[in-house]
């Protein structure tokens, strides 16, 4: 079954309206980590960006600045093209939500799906016919009828089931724009699927903006407008879906693009050594140490964070 | 001879059915791959090979390992073949290691156990190295370690006392790309240097295409389709297998951008299996005598078979 609906040329959407985004952002733990160091990014109105990195790159850290439960230790969060005022952050709690895994423990198994999606309208009291509010998210998420899920409990659903009243949760507040941190990655291939197409139909019909933290390329394939590249607190490559994959700039993003399980691959490039640690970040192009293309000049140079003008950019010496 | 053999396993915990009549074969130096969704009984075929099943299970069949049927062997030969003859790595490498205890001395344990060498140190750091860790971190604890750091000694644990077969349970599942490479590549290298078998469990069809030699699809209890890996990969026959290759795109693929494949409904509860075909209430391609008809594996193509009404010898 295709889930989704492919859009007609396939060109993004987006409005070029900025929704949700970030300025020479920094997020540093206990004054060493520098886990975000340095990132602009901007998500515009109804697009759906791929935040996508091995893990401890960051990028849990970045979704959750701009969702406001971290503060940055330097730069902005913008909304709406406004910096975020930290001591008025109810209603932007409201719009911007976030959406994790329910394998990893987003839904409590001794409440049902009624409360589990009344819970944040409950938080926020939100006012109005409680019920209907409820109902309307389950059927947004693909739950319908909704009043057949209202008393069911977490086990008694399948996978796929549980994901959606995930997104209910988050759907019942209204927001305008998602940050899904990893929603599929231990899913069932065949959930996968299915809830990739109910992020697209959210995108489409509600017009949602949506921010996915994955580690799948393949997910970004799927579904994103346009991908961001992760490493090691920063954004070392930036551009539309196809040219990112397509036409890898940067050594980082061939790597990662090299392992994808795929029988028509030609080689991998198996990246060696730890995780990076973002506590001693190298000099120069912090990719350089795993780089396996590395010139002398890498140790040394000062590489610009890649800014917000659209386009396919990516930080390395090699790309003019 | 093959290196395993199962013959018309079945396993049943009370009743329900979770694995219902699988025979496969695997050789020496060969990566066989088992695919399937959760809760098809790929971890419960697999756990019949070192009996590692709970009391609740009646297993029936046979289980040929080097000669040897382990459903019937006594408990003292079988702790002989755990570890010697066969090991397990379990998925994401959170069980299995004792959290208070160093690596090296966990990895000890089972050389000493069955005296497999003599200087045990000595076998210690070998092991490591062979994983690709430094020596010196046999005196770190689990905690330590990142999540490859710790798949890694699961493996070298699997190795400890050379076993001529690996069962690797999900190996990958918890583990991002990068991670899922080195730790691939090392288990089938090695599958090939030590001239051992492996079965590599995975609901990823993309993992399996690549590392594996052949891959068997499960649907609810049951082997619905076997063949060469790329073959199943590149041409399933069984439209389950197909909808299971169709969830990871291939990038680069136009006809899966903005249209990510899915398969709705779920696999059936053990026990409660639907009549004829079991897979033909989600079937994108079912027929009306599909519910009415019990399909067997029929020959599809060399060395492939297929359970399904469909498929045409
Ligand atoms: N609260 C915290 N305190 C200290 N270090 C942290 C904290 N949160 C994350 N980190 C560190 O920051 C880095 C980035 O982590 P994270 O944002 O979770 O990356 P990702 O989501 O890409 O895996 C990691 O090295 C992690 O250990
Ligand atoms: N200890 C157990 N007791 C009862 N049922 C079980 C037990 N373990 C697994 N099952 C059931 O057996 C079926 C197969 O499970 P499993 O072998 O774990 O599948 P997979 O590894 O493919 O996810 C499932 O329906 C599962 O619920
Ligand atoms: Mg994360
Ligand atoms: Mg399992």
């Amino acid at each position: 079954m295709t889930v989704g609906q492919p859009v007609a040329d396939g060109q993004p959407v987006a409005s070029g309206q900025p929704m949700i985004g970030a300025r020479d952002l920094a997020v540093v733990f206990g004054g060493r980590v520098r886990a975000v160091d340095g990132v602009d990014l901007e998500v515009d109105a109804g697009e759906i960006v791929a935040l996508v990195g091995e893990s401890g790159c960051g990028k849990t850290t970045l979704a959750r600045t701009l969702l406001g439960l971290e503060k940055p230790t330097a730069g902005t969060v913008l909304f709406e093209g406004k910096p975020l005022d930290y001591r008025r952050l109810k209603d932007f709690r409201r719009q911007v939500q976030l959406v994790l895994q329910d394998p990893l423990g987003a839904l409590n198994p001794r409440h049902t799906v009624y409360d589990a999606v009344a819970e944040g309208l409950r938080i926020h009291k939100v006012p109005g016919d409680e019920q209907a509010q409820v109902s309307e998210a389950l059927s947004q998420a693909g739950l319908r009828p909704p009043e057949r899920f209202f008393l069911r409990y977490p086990h008694e659903l399948s996978g796929g089931q549980r994901q959606r009243v995930v997104i209910a949760g988050a759907l019942a507040l209204k927001p305008r724009v998602l940050i899904a941190d990893e929603p599929v990655s231990s899913l069932d291939a065949s959930v996968r699927g299915e809830i990739l197409g109910l992020l697209l139909r959210l995108r489409d019909e509600l017009g949602l903006t949506v921010l996915v933290v994955t580690h799948d390329l393949g997910l970004a394939w799927n579904i994103a407008d346009r991908v961001a590249v992760m490493y090691l607190g920063r954004i070392v490559e930036v551009g539309p879906t196809a040219d990112v994959l397509q036409s890898p700039q940067h050594p980082y993003t061939q790597a990662l693009l090299s392992v994808v399980p795929d029988i028509a691959r030609t080689e991998q490039i198996v990246l060696t050594g730890e995780p990076p640690d973002p506590a001693r970040i190298p000099t120069g192009c912090r990719f350089h140490p795993r780089c396996p293309v590395v010139l002398a000049e890498c140790t040394s140079v000062v590489l610009p964070i890649l800014g917000i003008e659209p386009g396919h950019r990516a930080a390395c010496v090699r790309v003019t | 001879m093959s290196l395993l053999e199962f013959r018309d396993v079945s396993v049943d915990y009370g009743d329900i059915p979770a694995v219902r009549g699988v025979t496969l074969n695997i050789e020496r130096g060969e990566v066989l791959g088992i695919a399937g969704e959760s809760g098809c009984g790929k971890s419960t075929l697999a756990a019949t090979v070192l009996r590692l099943l709970p009391d609740s299970a009646r297993v029936g069949g046979a289980v040929i390992l080097d000669d040897q049927d382990v459903l019937t062997m006594t408990w003292g030969r079988l702790r002989a073949v755990r570890w010697a003859d066969a090991a397990i790595v379990f998925q994401g490498a959170l069980h299995g290691l004792n959290p208070v205890q160093a690596i090296g001395k966990q990895l000890a344990e089972p050389i000493r156990l069955h005296k497999t060498a003599t200087d045990v140190d000595a076998r210690v750091a070998e092991l490591l190295t062979q994983v690709g860790l430094p020596p010196s971190r046999a005196r770190a604890f689990p905690h330590e370690l990142s999540g490859g750091q710790r798949q890694r000694v699961m493996i070298a644990m699997a190795l400890a006392c050379a076993p001529d077969l690996i069962i690797a349970d999900e190996p990958t599942t918890a583990l991002d790309v990068m991670v899922q490479a080195q730790v691939l590549d090392l288990l089938t290298s090695l599958v090939r240097e030590l001239n051992m078998g492996m079965v590599l469990i995975s609901h990823d069809l993309g993992v399996l295409g690549t590392t594996c030699d052949r891959i068997a699809v499960m649907y609810a209890g049951r082997i619905v389709e076997t063949g060469p890996a790329l073959d199943i990969f590149d041409d399933p026959r069984h439209p389950y297998t197909r909808a299971l290759a169709g969830a990871f795109p291939r990038i680069g693929d136009d006809a899966a951008r903005y249209a990510p494949v899915g398969l709705p409904g779920d696999p059936p509860y053990a026990g409660d299996l639907p009549s004829g075909c079991t897979f033909h209430p989600r079937c994108p391609e079912v027929m009306p005598e599909c519910a009415t008809t019990t399909v067997e594996l029929r020959p599809a193509g060399p060395g492939r078979a297929a359970a399904c009404l469909r498929v045409l010898p």
